[in-house]
């Protein structure tokens, strides 16, 4: 099928299988590499990203689904020149070890901090839980959210 | 490469002019018989002062040649060069380098000697020195793993460093014609007392020309500016941002994709299959049989993995036992004299010592590796060159094996290391490799790029060893007075080592790591004993190999007597220990987490644990509630002797990550063979640790430790026996058997 719709600002047009997953859409057909594969059944959380603004896992969606849709991944939610708060926050913290996870749990933190700019601590361990590290930088993740709530209130 | 290779090294080292423009200087000319692989390719005008550092008219560029899985090594290896060169990171290209003998790892055979890591006598020393001398001559090895890459490259890129200052100094000299003791090096150049700058690039093709400077000495640890202070590691923007490129994200003009189905019996053939439903699907290049499998090769990754599920195989059975239980009772039956591995202690006379006894037996089960990033490698078959991009630990045995796939002449197989998405020790194996090799020979000319599916993954994950310990710990007037520790394993080193083309020479010393180098130097009687089995499921070194399950043994046995004599687990473990480099970081973790005893009150505690391992000191208190729901852990303190630290961030970041490894494999994770095959398949029923269930993490890093060592491993082994000595302080309930959540539930 041919499926239309936004990549970070950008329409796009694929020639696709209608049930391929949209994260194989952007790795394998536009090139967006950012999106990590690792399990393939939303166990991990390393393929998300933002579908019409909420965080969903890209391995999940398919491309009959795509028509009209406003994707943005992590290559548009800033770059190494001009980082989003929550990049910074992520930097500052010097959060990741293996590094392969932390796309995914970027845009899960800042699809819940657009939802709730002051989340609790529980109310983060409750979003963030979805993505797993098998590093296991989970202290960093925990201490950089919060670091990205005071960048984004200040 | 060729040409160069055949140079006598007597050629190499005076004939500058035969290695078109470049010249090797240094400590590295004396100390190593290797060439600079550098030199191969030089052009005009650069200089290669030794294997780590180039610098041309345009750049200066550090290699870095251990893999970084995520431990932070590529950063921290340019620290070590930048700190003695007197330049900064940003000014540098870091580069993983080609795979080449000269950067063998010469701290690999630390472990190949009869003496505790914790002995640095002049005897232990000594043996290390032959060893290590035996080794660099038969079979020096590239190779990342052990917690190895600090204690190999702490001099080595130091010394890279102000060997390529001094001679960019001296070529200033010559240059500018001042004397060198008037010159002064700082940031990327050398300046002139008159306050002129001269950049290292605008020197090099005069550095290039002239006699190296060989006697340098390095500065002491007070005069540095990089080293020992917080670090931004050089990969954490690229990281933050989604654009450090991994291997599986290497992407290049008309590559195909591609993934394999292989026998989920480990090692069982394929006896026939059925591709017809695979190749009527859309985007399918081809569906062709490999080694004990088939590989699908089609337009995209997703379309790849879909159709190798509609493959149907005949699978031969495999050589192991088929069903979990047969695997434990044949390490069960393991423990006799015709087994056994080694007497690797033997301390007084446990048999005749004194005391009540406390009998306990140990489990601890196969473990999936299970990186977030699957498995993968791009290979390019072209007709005078095979290019390889895959992240692999052991880089010079990867280039073989694809060579002997590919027909092709080792000088010709180009490997393009890869950031890797972790490992665990899963990028220690090379049948993912050799996969991707044979199916780039089908597929000649043309690049494409294999993917493990998170299932085949899991199918074909070469996991921890399985591990079985029975214990007697015997005290005495409230002090322990004896422990007997045998261990039974499925060998992990003659499994790993089978699949390189070896066979293990002795005792596999993983059977007994983290248990016969307890340095319990007070305790009067102990004797650790290890028994060898081969015969059961292939298995492969998982972070800390055999510390994590001997730890856990030895440990958990020692807490059992503690308890039953009465006495406080932690200053009964500081009474014992003896070595002055553990207790210090016994009693610091005791001062951090304020240490008042194992009960907190009702439904909560608190358990120590040590290991030393790859000789690292670790102790580590968890404190655990029991809650309506089960156990819940509220907070961990952790003390380690690293001997000197390069960059607290990142170690902070290592024992966060390596203590939080540990507690949630202990706390979930096993593997288990049903009908031969691994019956998990993802990340649903082999979980460990998520955020939710993750404490809080203190870290204190000492440093009395005689030489530096490395810490990607050494915080995990105590991690589970601490967890478990919580839950009997909390709870009463002693668990003998990981992971814990067969027994007990975690919030």
């Amino acid at each position: 099928m041919q499926a239309s719709f936004t990549v970070n600002g950008t329409v796009r047009s694929v020639d696709v299988p209608e049930d391929m997953p949209l994260l194989w859409i952007l790795r394998d057909k536009i090139g967006l590499m950012g999106t990590k594969y690792g399990c393939g059944i939303a166990q991990c959380g390393a393929c998300t990203v933002h579908l019409d603004g909420i965080a969903v896992r890209s391995c999940q969606v398919r491309a009959y689904e795509l028509d009209g849709a406003e994707i943005t991944t992590i290559e548009g939610l800033g770059t190494p020149d001009t980082p989003h708060p929550v990049q910074e926050a992520w930097i500052e913290t010097q959060v990741a070890q293996c590094g392969y996870c932390q796309s995914g749990q970027i845009m899960q933190a800042v699809s819940m901090l657009s939802d709730n700019p002051s989340p609790s601590d529980d109310e983060i361990d409750d979003v963030m839980s979805g993505n797993l590290c098998r590093c296991g930088t989970y202290p960093r993740i925990r201490e950089a959210v919060r670091l990205a709530i005071q960048k984004q209130g200040a | 490469m060729g040409k160069l290779r055949t140079l006598t090294r007597r050629t190499f080292l005076v004939g500058s002019s035969a290695v078109a423009g470049g010249v090797a200087f240094g400590v590295y000319r004396a100390k190593a018989p290797f060439e600079n692989p550098n030199l191969a390719e030089l052009p005009e005008g650069a200089a290669s002062f030794n294997p780590w550092v180039i610098i041309d008219a345009e750049k200066i560029t550090l290699i870095a040649p251990h893999a970084d899985k995520g431990q932070g090594v590529f950063s921290a290896q340019a620290a070590l060069i930048a700190e003695e060169l007197d330049i900064e990171l940003d000014q540098v290209e870091i580069s993983f380098g080609t795979p080449d003998k000269a950067y063998m790892n010469g701290a690999l055979t630390a472990a190949m000697v009869p003496f505790p890591q914790y002995d640095y006598g002049k005897v232990a020393e000594g043996a290390r020195r032959f060893v290590g001398g035996v080794v660099r001559a038969a079979l020096p090895i590239m190779g990342t793993g052990g917690s190895s890459a600090m204690p190999d490259s702490y001099d080595k890129l130091r010394e890279a460093g102000a060997v390529a200052r001094e001679t960019l100094k001296a070529a200033a000299s010559q240059q500018a014609g001042v004397p060198i003791e008037d010159l002064r090096t700082e940031n990327g150049a050398v300046w002139l007392p008159d306050g002129t700058a001269l950049t290292y690039t605008s020197l090099a093709a005069t550095a290039a020309q002239i006699e190296p400077v060989t006697n340098v000495a390095l500065r002491d640890p007070s005069q540095w500016r990089i080293l020992g202070k917080p670090m931004e590691r050089v990969d954490i923007v690229a990281k933050s941002t989604g654009t450090l490129p991994y291997g599986i994200d290497y992407k290049t003009e008309g590559m195909l994709f591609a993934t394999v189905k292989v026998n989920p019996r480990q090692g069982g053939a394929l006896i026939s299959f059925d591709a017809t439903a695979a190749l009527a699907m859309d985007g399918i290049t081809d569906v062709f049989e490999i080694t004990g499998g088939i590989a699908v090769v089609a337009n995209n990754t997703w379309t790849a993995i879909h159709a190798a599920n509609a493959v149907t195989c005949e699978w031969r059975k495999a050589t192991y036992p088929p069903e979990q239980d047969a695997h434990w009772a044949a390490l069960s039956a393991s423990f006799t004299d015709d087994r056994l591995n080694a007497e690797a202690r033997n301390v007084g006379d446990v048999d005749a010592a004194l005391g009540a006894e406390v009998i306990a037996e140990y489990r601890s089960p196969y473990v999936a590796h299970a990186p977030l990033e699957p498995l993968n490698a791009t290979i390019l078959v072209s007709d005078d060159r095979v290019d390889v991009w895959t992240g692999h630990q052991l880089q010079m045995f990867a280039v073989d094996m694809v060579a002997e796939i590919t027909g092709m002449d080792g000088d010709n197989v180009h490997l393009h290391n890869q950031f890797i998405g972790g490992s665990f020790g899963h990028r220690l194996e090379f049948d993912y490799l050799k996969q991707a090799a044979e199916i780039a020979v089908k597929m000649r000319g043309t690049p494409v790029k294999m993917t493990y599916s998170r299932e085949e993954d899991f199918a074909h994950d070469f996991p921890r060893h399985i591990t079985m310990g029975r214990g007697i710990g015997k005290h005495e007037n409230g002090k322990v007075t004896a422990l007997d520790v045998q261990i039974a394993g499925q060998s992990v080193m003659t499994s790993q080592m089978s699949r390189m083309g070896f066979s293990l020479p002795g005792p596999d010393t993983q059977l007994h790591e983290g248990a016969w180098d307890y340095p319990n130097l007070n305790l009067p009687n102990i004797r650790v004993r290890s028994y060898k089995e081969t015969g059961l499921a292939p298995v492969s070194s998982w972070r800390s190999v055999g510390a994590a399950p001997n730890g856990f043994i030895y440990d958990t046995l020692l807490d059992e007597t503690i308890h039953a004599a009465g006495a406080d687990p932690l200053m009964e473990r500081i009474r014992l220990m003896g070595h002055e480099v553990s207790v210090k970081v016994l009693e610091t973790v005791g001062e951090m987490c304020g240490w008042n005893g194992h009960d907190l009150g009702t439904g909560r505690g608190r358990g120590v644990a040590y290991v030393f391992s790859f000789g690292v000191p670790v102790a580590t208190v968890v404190e655990v509630t029991q809650t309506d729901r089960g156990i819940r852990l509220d907070e961990v303190w952790v003390a380690a002797d690293v001997g000197q630290v390069i960059d607290p961030v990142n170690l902070e970041n290592l024992a966060q990550g390596g203590t939080l490894f540990g507690l949630g494999h202990a706390m979930n994770c096993e593997i288990t063979y049903s009908d031969g095959m691994a019956q998990q398949s993802n990340y649903h029923d082999h979980e460990a640790m998520r955020l939710y269930q993750a404490p809080k993490v203190n870290f204190t890093a000492l440093e009395n430790n005689p030489k530096i060592k490395g810490f990607g491993e050494p915080p995990v082994p105590p991690a589970a026996p601490a967890l478990g000595n919580a839950i009997f302080a909390a709870t009463g309930q002693r668990i003998r058997e990981l992971p814990f959540n067969k027994h007990i539930d975690f919030v």
